[in-house]
C-alpha cells in the first residue's frame, strides 16, 4: 500500500523533520516496514552533503566480521574520495553502518558516486546541497530518533513509509530513492510500475545504475535521465505520466521546488492541503492533520495532473 | 392526515423509469416496502433528543461505539465533533438517526448505512458512503474517489468537487455532485441516478449496464458503451425536485445537462435465471 508525504514553506525555513515525522507516524498503517525522508536544509555553496551507507541494518545481526568490515568499507570510501579530490568537511555516524559527510568537491559527481558505490556494500542514498536523504526499518519515529531528525530546519521534505510488496525489507528498497547522479533530486512513490523492466533495460543501455529491483526506483532513475536529456523537472514529469505505465502516485523534489503527478487511472490516493505560504500533501488526510489539527480545505488532485511548488 | 401515497409519489419522481431486469430482482425489488423496512435490531431513537460527541481522544473505533451507546439509549440526533478526518467513521448504522460531523472525514465513511440523515460539514476521503443502502449523506465540500462505491439507494451529496470513479459499480439511489467528477465516473453502473453540476472526467460511464447519468459541464470523454440519451420533461421534473431538495441549481438551467447511458451493446443482464441460461447456453 505504501505512504507517502510532502510539505514546503515557501519563502522560509521551520521544523520540517518533526513535521515530516508527524506526517509520516500518522501513514505508519500503509506500511510499517521502512521509513524514509528527503529533508531539504538550506542550501551551501561549494559544499556537498554525502549520506552513504556500507551496509544493510539486517547485516549488523550477521556476526561479528561485519563490525569490522564494515570499518574497512567506511575507509575505502575515505580514501576513495581523497583520491578524486574531495575533502572531508565534516563527518557524523548516523548510525554503525550509515554516514553523513560535508565534503567540497568539484569534480565529476558521477565519477565520485561510482567510484564510491564500487566499494562493496555501499550505496549512496544522497548527494545534495541541500538533500539530506535517510532511509531505514522501522516506523518514523524509530527512524527520526535514530537519525536525530526531530531539529531539522529546512524549507521542504518528502517521506515514505513502506509496506513491501514486490521487493525486500532492507533499506536499498526504502524510498526515498535519489535520482543519482543528479544532486538533491528525490522521489517517494505509491504505485506499481508495469513496464518496469522495459523501462530500466532501456535505462541501464543509457549508462544509468540500479541499488534494487524496486520498480519505484525507475521512476526517479527516468526523471534524472529526463534531466539529463534537457527536460525541466516539470516536463519530466509531465513525460513520466504519459510514458510509465501503471498506477502511482509520486512525490519529487529538488533544491527549490516540490512536485506531484498522479497517473492518468488516479488509482493512488493524494489529498492537498495549499495555503499562501505552505504546501502539504500526503496519502491521507490525517498526516496532513498532523501538523495542521483543526479544520482546513483539501482537495484531491485529478487524473494525469503535475503540480509544481518552488519553495 | 391522508395517507401518502408513495406509489403516485415515486412514479412523479421519475423512479420507475428503469425497468428492472432479472427475475429475482423484480421479485424481491420493492420500493415502497423498503420504505418501511426496519432492522429487528434497529434502536428506538427519539429524534428530539440530541447529544455530542468529542471525536478528539477518541479513535475510530470508539467514536462508532459512542454512536451506538447513544443510539441504545434513544438519541436520535448524534452530532460528532472534531472527527479529525479519521477513518470509518458513521460506519454500518442500520436504522433512523440524525447523525452530524462537525468537520471532516477520513476514508471508508458512512458505509453500508441502511436509513439514517448524515450531514457532514467538511471533506470526506476516498469511498465515503460506499454500500450504502438507504438514507442520506451531504457533504458541504469535497470527496475522494471511489464516492459512493456500489451504492444501493438513498441520496449522497457532495457540494463540491469529487475524485475518481465516482459511483462505481452504482446499483441504485442518487449521487449528487456539486462541482466536478473525475475520470471513469459511473464505471460498471447497474442501476440509480448520478447529477454531476460540473464537468466529468475522461471515461464517463465506462460499460455502464443501465441507469442514468446527467452531467451539467463539460465531458471530456465517454467509455465504453456511454452514449447520450434524449432530455425528456420527466428528466428535467425530477433533476429540478431533486437539486431543490440539496439547494442546488444547474448553471445553464437543468434541461441544457447532457443525459448519458448504456448503449447496451455491451449488456450482460438478459432476463434469464441462470438455471434457464445453461439451457440457453
Amino acid at each position: 500500500m505504501c505512504g507517502i508525504a510532502g510539505l514546503i514553506h515557501r519563502g522560509k525555513s521551520s521544523d520540517i523533520g518533526s513535521e515530516l515525522t508527524a506526517m509520516l507516524q500518522s501513514l505508519k498503517h500503509r506500511g510499517p516496514d521502512s521509513t524514509g525522508f528527503a529533508l531539504y536544509g538550506n542550501p551551501r555553496e561549494g559544499e556537498y552533503i554525502l549520506r552513504f551507507k556500507v551496509a544493510e541494518q539486517e547485516d549488523m545481526r550477521k556476526g561479528f566480521k561485519i563490525h569490522d568490515q564494515v570499518k574497512e568499507r567506511r575507509a575505502e570510501v575515505d580514501r576513495r574520495l581523497g583520491e578524486l579530490g574531495a575533502r572531508k568537511v565534516q563527518d557524523d555516524d548516523a548510525t554503525e553502518y550509515a554516514y553523513r559527510y560535508l565534503i567540497s568537491y568539484d569534480g565529476d559527481m558521477k565519477k565520485l558516486a561510482d567510484y564510491v558505490e564500487d566499494v562493496e556494500g555501499a550505496e549512496i542514498l544522497s548527494i545534495g546541497n541541500a538533500l539530506e536523504l535517510v532511509k531505514d526499518l522501522g516506523d518514523a519515529t524509530t527512524v527520526s530518533g535514530q537519525y536525530d531528525l526531530g531539529t531539522f530546519q529546512g524549507t521542504h521534505a518528502i517521506g515514505h513509509t513502506r509496506m513491501a510488496t514486490e521487493s525486500d525489507v532492507d533499506i536499498r528498497s526504502a524510498h526515498p530513492y535519489w535520482a543519482y547522479p543528479f544532486n538533491d533530486i528525490a522521489v517517494v512513490h505509491n504505485g506499481q510500475l508495469t513496464n518496469y523492466w522495459a523501462f530500466r533495460r532501456k535505462l541501464e543501455r543509457g549508462g544509468h545504475r540500479f541499488m534494487s529491483n524496486c520498480d519505484s526506483e525507475l521512476i526517479a532513475v527516468y526523471i534524472a535521465d529526463r534531466m539529463n536529456c534537457g527536460d525541466d523537472l516539470e516536463a519530466a514529469m509531465h513525460r513520466s505520466v504519459d510514458e510509465l505505465d501503471g498506477v502511482f502516485t509520486y512525490v519529487v523534489a529538488t533544491a527549490d521546488t516540490l512536485g506531484m503527478a498522479k497517473d492518468v487511472m488516479a488509482a493512488k490516493p493524494m489529498v492537498l492541503y495549499e495555503s499562501d505560504d505552505f504546501v502539504a500533501l500526503a496519502s491521507e488526510e490525517v498526516a496532513i492533520r498532523s501538523v495542521f489539527p483543526h479544520e482546513i480545505d483539501t482537495y484531491d488532485p485529478y487524473e494525469g495532473e503535475v503540480m509544481v511548488w518552488q519553495s | 392526515m391522508a395517507e401518502l401515497d408513495r406509489t403516485h409519489e415515486s412514479h412523479e419522481l421519475g423512479m420507475h423509469t428503469e425497468e428492472l431486469t432479472g427475475r429475482t430482482q423484480q421479485t424481491v425489488f420493492s420500493a415502497e416496502e423498503s420504505d418501511n423496512l426496519v432492522y429487528p435490531w434497529a434502536s428506538e431513537v427519539d429524534f428530539s433528543r440530541a447529544a455530542e460527541i468529542d471525536a478528539e481522544p477518541l479513535d475510530q473505533r470508539q467514536v462508532n461505539q459512542e454512536i451506538r451507546r447513544l443510539m441504545s439509549e434513544g438519541y436520535g440526533t448524534i452530532t460528532v465533533l472534531n472527527p479529525g478526518a479519521k477513518h470509518s467513521l458513521g460506519v454500518g448504522i442500520l436504522s433512523r438517526l440524525n447523525l452530524h460531523f462537525e468537520g471532516s472525514l477520513g476514508y471508508f465513511g458512512c458505509g453500508l448505512l441502511d436509513g439514517p440523515n448524515v450531514t457532514i460539514s467538511g471533506r470526506v476521503g476516498w469511498s465515503c458512503a460506499e454500500n450504502m443502502m438507504a438514507g442520506q449523506v451531504v457533504i458541504e465540500k469535497n470527496a475522494g474517489s471511489t464516492f459512493g462505491a456500489a451504492i444501493r439507494g438513498g441520496d449522497l451529496v457532495c457540494k463540491g468537487d469529487v475524485g475518481s470513479r465516482t459511483g462505481i459499480d452504482q446499483k441504485g439511489g442518487t449521487i449528487i455532485v456539486g462541482g466536478r467528477t473525475g475520470a471513469f465516473s459511473g464505471f460498471m453502473m447497474q442501476r440509480g441516478r448520478m447529477v454531476v453540476l460540473g464537468d466529468a472526467g475522461k471515461n464517463l460511464g465506462d460499460s455502464m449496464y443501465d441507469g442514468t447519468i446527467y452531467v451539467g459541464g463539460k465531458i471530456a470523454d465517454l467509455g465504453v458503451d456511454a452514449v447520450e440519451g434524449e432530455m425528456s420533461d420527466l428528466d428535467c421534473h425530477w433533476l429540478s425536485r431533486k437539486l431543490g431538495q440539496y439547494g442546488l441549481e444547474v448553471a445553464n438551467g437543468v434541461e441544457n445537462m447532457t443525459k448519458i447511458v448504456s448503449g447496451k451493446q455491451l449488456w450482460n443482464y438478459d432476463n434469464l435465471e441462470p438455471t434457464e441460461k445453461k439451457l440457453v447456453l
